[in-house]
């Protein structure tokens, strides 16, 4: 049996209801202690017998790709293949994208590219070797910068109403700039890393993935064999970013090499590969307009953008999200243009759209508030939109203004003096900034099944922790809903034999996978009321009793030593045509900005976030805490230098990518406004994992400004651009 | 990486004979060899440990400090000593990498890193300085952690330490034990080369050269002030660095030694800005001519520029600070 759900309409709030008091709880993750005593085994750690190890060996420049040595190379120590095979990739595969990426090696189409894979009997073996591996590389190569290109339109992203000309010509204040970011990466911790062996036609791949249903998919459209025979195993993530959305090289040629070699084969990525041959933020260029009357009051708005992919590549950065829904303004012109070049594949990373879209367009709205000679909260505040501004439906719930309300209370906001140039400390200019954070939310298809037995409750998916907290999550609401402590719930996690879930991205594995889980348990909580001869409704559960009117009974005696399996499947419904769902935020920034050199130090940030019910207040605040960390890169410090020649990322490593270390990092507050959203599914609980990104950026941006009065619009602010303003 | 030998050697001797061999390289903290060794951006085919040849001391010695080659970088930044009567090598020391590097990195190591050029990282790129004659592909590519000054058509790589600023600075002196023949002691601006058309030679050493410790003369300055800029707070190399060893007398500069990070191809000081302070009375217009001194002869890329203005008013705040 299954309980299934489509989520068309309002969801009732039962979760307030239930007994435990385990769900929303800071509850510490459950692998915790394995994680940090390191005992919870990431991909590359857990090896078959008889191993042997690949490494992959990169392209420097773009060409038709000839193995020049690859004799020599299999006389090597130690070598066991040379594999250059035409169902390897070219790139990862794009997040959710169910079928194999471009495939084929002859022809590396950006310098960096996998095109061959060396394995040997040891990594050391197998690295010199596939070092040593002379290419030759011939042919025409493409274009590399995106403004020297003819572009192609984007048509889903366009939407026009009005004339903002016209707007722009007769309003009381305008903004017209031009704002760049530039290629970012993902970085997570752990590299990319696949584990494969053969059974028979049966693949099992060990790897560090976040979406197994499609990944499992993606290989074995790859490979050419059924999905049936590929078995996924992802337990441990140790951060994806986006990165790790869509199967990447590694996985496919570990899989091949294995099968050829019938022996099993892990394959790493070196930490420059880790930049080159999983998907980069694309750089953007974005031209945004904005026309308020004497007010304030929005009457026009443009965010016309430019971003780049490899041809074939059916991603393009999302910069407009949530533009088309933040602000109401008459006149609107938002559109998309992608350059066809050859720099590395493009695809999503961290907060794909909002991360770079909301966070400029936060900018151009305190240049706004600046023309306007208005407060920046206010300023927000007179253009939160009555129902979507654009598809004319109501907002499943609207909570800008109490996140603006709250946070802009607890940081002290309206202290601040508005002049620029106001604060000074020795040599260090004092100014504080704030943007707002909108983040879609997306409800995607999960099933998952809990079985319960006399022992306690099991919930099991295909789902992927990756180090945001999924185990904890679902320990939680399968606890919660069958009145049980969490030590009396065990989360199996992250093997393609079990359920799919949703897979994690797009901030969407806790309320989807969540609300599977849930479902799974609801019908386990009706089969017992059932037993027991009562309404589901009227059914107590805790701490492994049930109660039903006066009756009492342990559930081990309801169960009599059977167990029973449930199974939960939600899938996103009508609900997404009738509201326009979204999370909201406002950040909140102090920086200080030398004087003498253009550094800035951010000294302090606060979020305050809602994003319906908070499943569990540590993992969300942690998850809110990495994407202000991740705002304070992208304003500062986070960029991939290409080189101009050849397009290759020239700072290619953790010393010369700069993401932000502790030191860039000051106390960072996250408060959260409780709410509940109907619409959002049976928890009533919207994702968060993203929203704390969106927008973080713009407001350490604009506390530069308000700083020193020097508006950055080519991101990141490093030193020098700063500088350069301050000598304006 | 390819494949190597490895030998500890039990005595400086040892230590030596066996790195005069063909492609053997000393190795210290291996926190820059082993990166190099790991892209085989640097490929010896032996590795003659140093870790154990007693050199980790730090003693009092002809009215200085004797800093052992094997003295890691965060024990000289504790040591006490250096702390009161040498700060600005104490603070050089913590603004560089990160405290678990400096928990490897040694004081020999340090001086011998080779430059952060992403090109000279890139085997798939021309490097003179890896392959002489290959040329360079930092000019006209991507240049930011490059040079502006003792750069040559052939090379604008910069030399990296913050340490070494320091001791620039501070007159220090590093003590070799060549493989045959007595010990040498070379002052820093003989120790380092510029890269002229051999931009692969960067020090005087020859094979088998062994740093054995650096001598810190006692410091002719008790304002010293050392400021790194950079482009996060921790964990980044210099855009430009300045340690100060100043001594001020009746309202007038007495003693000035003024070093610079992130400017040239070593550890960079200029005989004339020391001069030009030397007995003048501190002003703006002072530090201004001071760094007009030093950066006349400058020559940035596109990606360097702002090093000039940067340079200037690190070097005037700087000396601002040390002059108060
Ligand atoms: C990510 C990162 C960030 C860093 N940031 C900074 C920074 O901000 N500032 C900074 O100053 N430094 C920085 N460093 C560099 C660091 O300081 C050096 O790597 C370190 O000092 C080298 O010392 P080591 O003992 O590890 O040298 P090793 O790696 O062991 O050796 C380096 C070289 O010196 C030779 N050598 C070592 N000892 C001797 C000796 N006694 N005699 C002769 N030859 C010898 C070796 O053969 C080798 O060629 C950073 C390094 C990394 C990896």
């Amino acid at each position: 049996m299954s309980l299934d759900m489509k989520v068309d309409g309002k969801s009732k709030n039962r979760a307030d209801d239930l007994a435990q008091g385990i769900l929303g709880t800071p509850m510490d993750r459950p692998e915790g202690l394995l994680k940090v005593t390191g005992e919870a085994l990431y991909a590359a750690e857990d090896l078959p017998g008889n191993c042997t190890f690949g490494m992959l060996v990169s392209a420097p420049a773009q060409g038709d790709v000839t193995l020049s040595n690859e004799a020599e190379i299999r006389d090597m120590p130690g070598v066991l293949a040379v594999i250059h095979d035409p169902r390897m990739v070219r790139n990862a595969a794009q997040g959710t994208m169910d079928e194999a990426p471009v495939q084929g090696v002859d022809h590396a189409a950006y310098a960096g590219q996998a095109v061959a894979l060396v394995v040997a009997e040891s990594f050391e073996a197998a690295r010199h070797a596939a070092q040593s591996v002379k290419l030759g590389l011939s042919g025409e190569e493409g274009p590399i910068d995106p403004q020297a290109v003819e572009t192609e339109e984007s048509e889903g992203n366009r939407f026009v109403r009005g004339d903002l000309d016209k707007a722009m010509a007769s309003a009381a204040h305008t903004v017209d700039a031009v704002y760049t970011t530039p290629s970012m990466t993902s970085a997570p911790m752990e590299p990319h890393a696949a584990v494969a062996w053969w059974d028979g036609d049966k693949v099992t791949v060990r790897a560090s993935l976040q979406m197994l249903k499609y990944n499992r998919n993606e290989l074995a459209d790859c490979l050419g064999i059924d999905s049936e025979n590929v078995r996924l195993l992802s337990p441990y993530v140790g951060g994806g970013f986006g990165s790790k959305l869509g199967i990447s090289p590694e996985a496919v040629a570990a899989a091949i090499a294995a099968r050829e070699l019938g022996r099993p084969v892990r394959v790493v990525l070196h930490r420059r590969q880790m930049f080159e041959v999983v998907t980069r933020r694309s750089e953007t260029r974005q031209h945004i307009r904005l026309a308020a009357d004497g007010d304030g009051r929005l009457t026009g708005l443009g965010h016309e953008v430019l971003v780049s992919n490899l041809p074939d590549e059916p991603f393009s950065e999302p910069v407009t999200q949530g533009t088309h829904f933040a602000y109401p303004a008459e006149n609107r012109l938002i559109r998309k243009e992608v350059a066809r070049i050859h720099r590395p594949a493009a695809g999503s990373v961290r907060a794909p759209g909002e991360a770079v879209g909301v966070t400029t367009f936060e900018a151009a709205m305190d240049e706004l508030a600046c023309a306007a000679g208005m407060d920046p909260v206010e300023l927000r505040l007179r253009n939160i939109p009555e129902k979507d501004p654009e598809q004319g439906i109501p907002f499943s719930s609207h909570m800008l203004e109490p996140t603006l309300r709250e946070g802009a209370e607890r940081f002290g906001w309206f202290d601040r003096d508005p002049e620029l140039r106001a604060r000074r400390e020795g040599e260090w200019w004092i100014g504080t900034g704030m943007a707002a954070a909108f983040r879609v939310n997306i409800l995607s298809e999960a099933q998952a099944r809990v079985r319960l037995t006399a022992g306690g409750a099991v919930v099991e998916t295909d789902q992927t922790d990756i180090g945001t907290g999924t185990y904890a999550i679902l320990t939680q609401i399968a606890g919660e809903l069958l009145g049980l402590p969490a030590d009396k719930v065990e989360t199996r996690l992250g093997d393609t034999d079990l359920p799919p879930g949703s897979g994690s991205g797009g901030s969407w594995g806790a309320a989807s996978t969540g609300s599977a889980v849930w479902l799974a348990a609801m019908e386990l909580r009706q089969r017992i009321a059932d037993a027991m001869g009562c309404d589901e409704a009227e059914l107590t559960l805790k701490d492994g009793q049930a109660t039903c009117g006066n009756v009492t009974q342990p559930l081990e005696e309801i169960l009599g030593g059977e167990s029973l399996v449930g199974h939960g499947h939600v899938k996103p419904g009508d609900a997404l045509e009738e509201v326009m769902q979204s999370t909201y935020g406002a950040h909140f920034a102090e920086v200080a900005v030398n004087d003498v050199t253009g550094e800035t130090r951010v000294r302090r940030m606060l979020g305050c976030f809602a994003a319906g019910r908070i499943l569990n207040e540590k993992t969300a605040r942690s998850q809110c805490h990495g994407g202000m960390i991740w705002g304070i890169g992208m304003a500062l410090t986070e960029g991939v230098t290409h080189d101009r020649r050849t397009g290759r990322m020239v700072n290619r490593d953790l010393a010369e990518y700069h993401v932000p270390v502790n030191a860039d990092v000051p106390p960072l507050e996250v408060h959260f406004v409780e709410e509940r959203d109907p619409w959002a599914g049976p928890m009533q609980a919207k994702g968060i994992g993203e929203l704390g990104i969106c927008g973080a950026g713009a407001a350490v941006l604009n506390a530069i400004h308000h700083a020193c009065g020097v508006r950055i619009r080519d991101l990141p602010a490093t030193p020098d651009k700063v500088l350069a303003g301050l000598l304006q | 990486m390819r494949p190597f030998d490895y030998t500890r050697a039990e005595n400086v001797s040892d230590a030596c004979a066996a790195a005069f061999a063909p492609e053997a390289q000393f190795i210290a903290g291996g926190t820059n060899l082993v990166d190099l060794m790991k892209l085989e951006v640097m490929a010896p085919g032996e590795l003659v440990d140093i870790n154990r040849l007693g050199l980790d001391r730090i003693e009092e010695s002809d009215g200085g400090l004797r800093v052992g080659a094997t003295v890691t970088n965060s024990d000289l930044a504790a040591d006490a000593r250096i702390r009161q009567d040498y700060p600005v090598l104490s603070r050089a020391l913590l603004a560089g990498a990160s405290g678990q590097l400096r928990n490897k990195a040694t004081t020999g190591g340090n001086l011998l890193q080779r430059t952060r050029c992403p090109y000279f990282y890139d085997t798939d790129s021309a490097c003179n300085k890896r392959s002489p004659g290959a040329g360079c592909a930092a000019i006209g590519g991507e240049t930011r952690n490059h040079a502006i000054l003792g750069t040559s058509e052939h090379c604008i790589a910069l030399h990296p330490s913050d340490m070494a600023v320091a001791m620039r600075a501070l007159d220090a002196r590093i003590e070799v034990q060549p493989q045959d023949g007595p010990a040498k002691a070379y002052e820093m601006d003989r120790f380092y080369c510029l890269p002229g058309d051999t931009p692969h030679i960067e020090t005087v050493l020859e094979p088998g050269d062994l740093i054995t410790s650096v001598w810190l003369p006692a410091p002719k300055g008790t304002r010293q002030v050392y400021r790194k800029v950079r482009d996060r707070a921790s964990y980044a190399f210099a855009l430009v660095s300045v340690a100060a060893v100043i001594e001020m007398e009746e309202g007038r500069i007495s003693h000035a030694s003024v070093a610079f990070g992130g400017l040239a191809p070593m550890p960079w000081r200029d005989v004339e800005v020391d001069a030009l302070l030397a007995g003048a009375e501190p002003s703006a217009d002072l530090f201004d001519e001071a760094a007009d001194i030093l950066l006349q002869g400058a020559q940035p890329q596109e990606g360097t520029e702002f090093k000039l203005p940067l340079a200037r008013r690190a070097l005037r705040a700087v000396l601002e600070e040390a002059t108060l």
